[in-house]
């Protein structure tokens, strides 16, 4: 069998690793046009910033990929004929494929604003990005970042590292807030200032200005308002790309569209990772996911159909975390950005501005649904574990210790929450808290 | 092999990092102490060359810590190594050779020209007399500037960990057990007229402290000399496997030993210079246990030979002793392993050579409850954690695999932990059983890492 995985990216990598494995004889090409090796998508700040380089962010030496007999091949898939099962590529001959995937990851999405071609505008996604970004900040004292989610954090973050002022300017009222409720916002707002970043929310860009040489010089917003840039950051969003599958002729809509087992709508020729559009998503879940770590669950899920072991894609309890400049944020279940019927949403909030927990849970059976924390580290197996067996709040809050994934000898706030929780909850009955055991409590 | 498109090119091609106004003044004072230093050593006035020499320490020290001040005090507190791989003192660049040369020359004059440090040493007799009753000598000069080192670099590093308790807790503890166990204690022994003992060092490490002539001379000196003897024994064969049992290997490594303070003090800067490539830890396995192997052999053969039985031991014992001493004792644990801080990073003897390291790595891997957990699915393969990792290990590869990590190497500095965005990695000590086992959220891909 010969399988082709159109895109290095951590979908495609975690399918041909785990088709390695499951199929030692199978032939197996990864193909990449961006880099001859796969390399950590969200590792790219770290190389602007000095901590780390190029080499430090590539998951896997270059030896494993000749060891483990995956041949890789550096060009672009220009298109893809499904009745003859082709790959053409940009250079070379066509590429015979007995079963295709397509992990061809996400491109920015840019709302069109005038001037915003001008030279020093850009996205970041890639490391032509982060290449383009690194050339063109060398000096600059003024820098504009436009979008509010986690891209924007970390461009924010980068041009700060170098003393460049960051104007960023976040259409909505606060920060990400279609995924945060207010109080998480409204920490991380504060904790932004504290780092000198101009954060300016409900600021939409009208206009992109240039000088006389295409360089950009300035941002205009939709109240008038000039804001003076030698750099202008758009982290507006990303999007599915779709071009491969489109002139493929696959179904698509925002993504490529799948079934439970991730194929398409041609057969031998399926999607995974950020590119991918659930056809039905389960209750409760999105139809397109781009996060690293769904794009690792896709790739291994499609891994095993792909080697003949049918698997559906089931992606299990969400969860996700984030780092904002050096405050970390993790999430375990369902935390919805607004209050919600049914659900009830205790917060606990360190007066330093750097700590906080949110524990959601419904109101009929107090069963718990959710958790945000920021400055805590929580233990992701007990944070399963508890929503899973629904497990009720006054529960959880007695066993709060056993989630915690703090250092040794960090301050244990657990005490301090169960006592706002009763402050605030007081007809729920917290029962009395056992000693902090290593999984103690999961037996 | 190099990515033909990766743009390396780009990014190696640094903003230059000019130095801050503010932080001129305090580069001054370390410039200027360095000077008074060579001053003092050049000075064959006592009196005068007395004076520069306290000229210098002050300068040196309150230069340096007024430097960490403004580096890491006006910051936010948090983990933020800007910049590491792209300025010259710690990215291998010439800054970072001059000092390895000067690191290393400092040694070799040490070990084989002393005499070059006459004034120096001469400088240091008043305070020689005051704390040990005795002149001072080249190794008294050696210790005086190593515990400065440890104190006043640990210093930098309270500043720059101010926000994580487990750092500063192991800070604080190189930087006592140096003074304390390190410096004040053997000197106060040999002002009480008593033998120069180590209590933090044990066989095999300080691996003279369990040969037969050393024993003898110990129990020579009475009861104390009895104690020493007894501390060393208990301490290497009951202590070392009970501690390590309870806390893994760290308990020594970063939080009790001189050469682990050093290199988490003064090497601090240099850790994410250790190589993480196969090929290093080939070569690690390679030496470290061949030298614990050696030193157990020749403590073995020297007990055969005090004892009488093969009158003849003593052709093998006594090139092998000053083999193992010059080699291992002397070149690697010294000359290599701190003045190739700048280049290979800070635990080049603990990694490679330290037979008290392979010692505690074998009680670590497989007799411990120690480990480093990760959590569940959330690592993004970024790589900070291996980068951390002054030991050389390649933390990435764990952890994007969901494993524990449970590794002879191990020193339990925690900065893993520490560097990791997404709190994915906790030094742990906890139950043995299951402590390999993966995460639920990654399945493991059995395909070879190393």
């Amino acid at each position: 069998m010969h399988l082709v995985i159109i895109g290095n990216g951590i979908a495609g990598v975690t399918a041909a690793i785990t088709a390695r494995r499951l199929a030692p004889a199978a032939r197996i090409t990864l193909m990449g046009a961006e880099s001859a090796h796969h390399y950590s998508r969200p590792a790219l700040m770290y190389l602007y910033l000095g901590h780390l380089r190029y080499a430090d962010v590539k998951p896997y030496a270059d030896w494993f990929w000749a060891e483990n007999h995956l041949e890789l091949v550096q060009t672009e898939a220009t298109g893809v004929d499904v009745a003859a099962r082709t790959v053409q590529l940009a250079t070379g001959p066509h590429l015979a494929y007995d079963r295709l995937l397509l992990a061809t990851g996400s491109v920015p999405r840019i709302p069109d604003w005038p001037g915003q071609q001008l030279a020093g505008v850009q996205g970041f996604y890639g490391l032509p990005d982060l290449e383009t970004m690194s050339r063109n900040t060398q000096g600059i004292r003024r820098a504009v970042v436009v979008g509010g989610g986690l891209i924007g954090v970390e461009l924010a973050e980068m041009l700060h590292s170098r003393g460049i002022h960051v104007t960023w300017l976040v259409r909505e009222g606060r920060y990400w807030q279609s995924v945060l409720p207010p109080e998480e916002s409204a920490l991380l707002e504060a904790y932004f200032r504290k780092y000198n970043i101009d954060l300016q929310l409900n600021s939409e860009v009208r206009e992109l200005l240039g000088n006389v040489q295409g360089q950009v010089r300035a941002v205009v917003t939709t109240t008038g308002q000039e804001l003076p840039a030698e750099w202008v950051g758009l982290a507006t969003g990303v999007q599915p790309n779709l071009a491969l599958a489109k002139a493929a002729g696959l179904d698509t809509d925002r993504g490529i569209l799948v079934n439970e087992l991730l194929e398409t709508s041609a057969p031998g020729v399926y999607a995974a990772g950020d590119c991918a559009q659930h056809r039905q998503p389960a209750p409760g879940e999105v139809a397109v996911e781009q996060l690293w770590y769904t794009g690792r669950m896709q790739g291994e899920t499609v891994a095993h159909t792909l080697c003949g072991q049918p698997t559906p894609y089931r992606r299990g309890e969400w969860f996700n975390s984030a780092k904002f400049f050096n405050l970390e944020y993790q999430t375990y279940g369902r935390v919805p950005a607004r209050p919600t019927a049914g659900i009830a949403s205790f917060c606990w909030q360190h007066p330093n501005g750097r700590h906080l927990l949110r524990l959601n849970f419904q109101e009929k059976d107090q069963a718990v649904t959710g958790v945000n924390a920021l400055g805590l580290r929580q233990r992701q197996d007990v944070w399963e574990h508890w929503l899973r067996e629904k497990t009720p709040i006054g529960t959880v809050l007695a066993q709060l210790a056993a989630a915690n994934f703090d250092p040794e000898f960090a301050r244990q706030h657990e005490a301090a929450i169960r006592r706002a929780f009763a402050r605030q909850f007081p007809s729920i009955a917290v029962a009395k808290p056992r000693r902090k055991g290593l999984f103690g409590l999961l037996k | 092999m190099q990515d033909l498109t990766a743009p390396s090119l780009a990014l190696a091609q640094p903003p230059p990092a000019a130095v801050p106004a503010g932080e001129k003044l305090p580069l001054a004072a370390v410039a200027l102490g360095l000077l008074a230093l060579l001053a003092a050593a050049a000075d064959a006035d006592p009196g005068r060359a007395r004076l520069s020499l306290c000229l210098a320490l002050a300068l040196v020290s309150g230069g340096a810590l007024g430097w960490a001040w403004l580096a890491f005090g006006q910051r936010p507190p948090g983990w933020h190594p800007h910049d590491l791989w792209r300025r010259a003192s710690t990215s291998r660049g010439a800054v970072a050779w001059a000092t390895g040369v000067a690191l290393t020359g400092f040694y070799v004059v040490l070990y084989w020209f002393p005499w070059l440090l006459e004034n120096l040493i001469r400088a240091l007799d008043p305070f020689s007399q005051w704390l040990r009753h005795r002149p001072a000598d080249q190794w008294f000069l050696y210790g005086t500037f190593y515990t400065l080192a440890v104190l006043v670099l640990g210093g930098r590093g309270l500043w720059k960990y101010r926000f994580s308790r487990y750092h500063l807790a192991r800070t604080a503890s190189v930087m006592f057990f140096q003074l304390g166990f390190g410096f004040l204690l053997p000197g106060l022994l040999l002002a009480l007229q008593k033998p120069e003992y180590y209590f933090s060092y044990f066989w095999p490490l300080k691996y003279d402290y369990l040969f037969p002539g050393t024993v003898a001379q110990l129990l020579h000196g009475g009861g104390l000399g009895a104690f020493m003897v007894f501390w060393g024994v208990v301490m290497s064969f009951l202590a070392t496997p009970v501690l390590t049992y309870f806390l893994g290997k760290r308990w020594y490594c970063a939080w009790v030993c001189g050469c682990g303070g050093l290199a988490e003090t003064a090497g601090d800067a240099y850790r994410h210079l250790s190589d993480k490539s196969r090929q290093a830890w080939r070569w690690e396995v390679r030496l470290i246990y061949p030298i614990l192997g050696l030193i157990i052999l020749l403590t073995g053969l020297l007990w055969v030979g005090a004892s009488g039985a093969v009158p003849a031991l003593g052709v093998v014992t006594g090139p092998l002793g000053q083999f193992y001493g010059f080699v291992i004792g002397s070149v690697f644990s010294g000359i290599v392993g701190v003045g190739f801080y700048p280049l290979m990073g800070s635990r080049v003897w603990c990694r490679f050579g330290c037979p008290m390291a392979a010692y505690l790595g074998l009680l670590q891997k497989h007799f411990s409850r120690f480990r480093i957990s990760t959590n569940g699915g959330q690592c993004i393969s970024c790589g900070n954690c291996s980068n951390a990792c002054e030991m050389g290990i390649d933390v990435k590869q764990y952890a994007q695999r969901g494993e524990p990590i449970v590794r002879a190497a191990c020193v339990g500095c925690g900065l893993c932990a520490t560097a990791c965005p997404r709190g994915v990695l906790n030094l742990e000590n906890g139950p043995r059983e299951g402590r390999l086992a993966a995460s639920t959220f990654i399945h493991a891909d059995s395909l070879r890492i190393l």
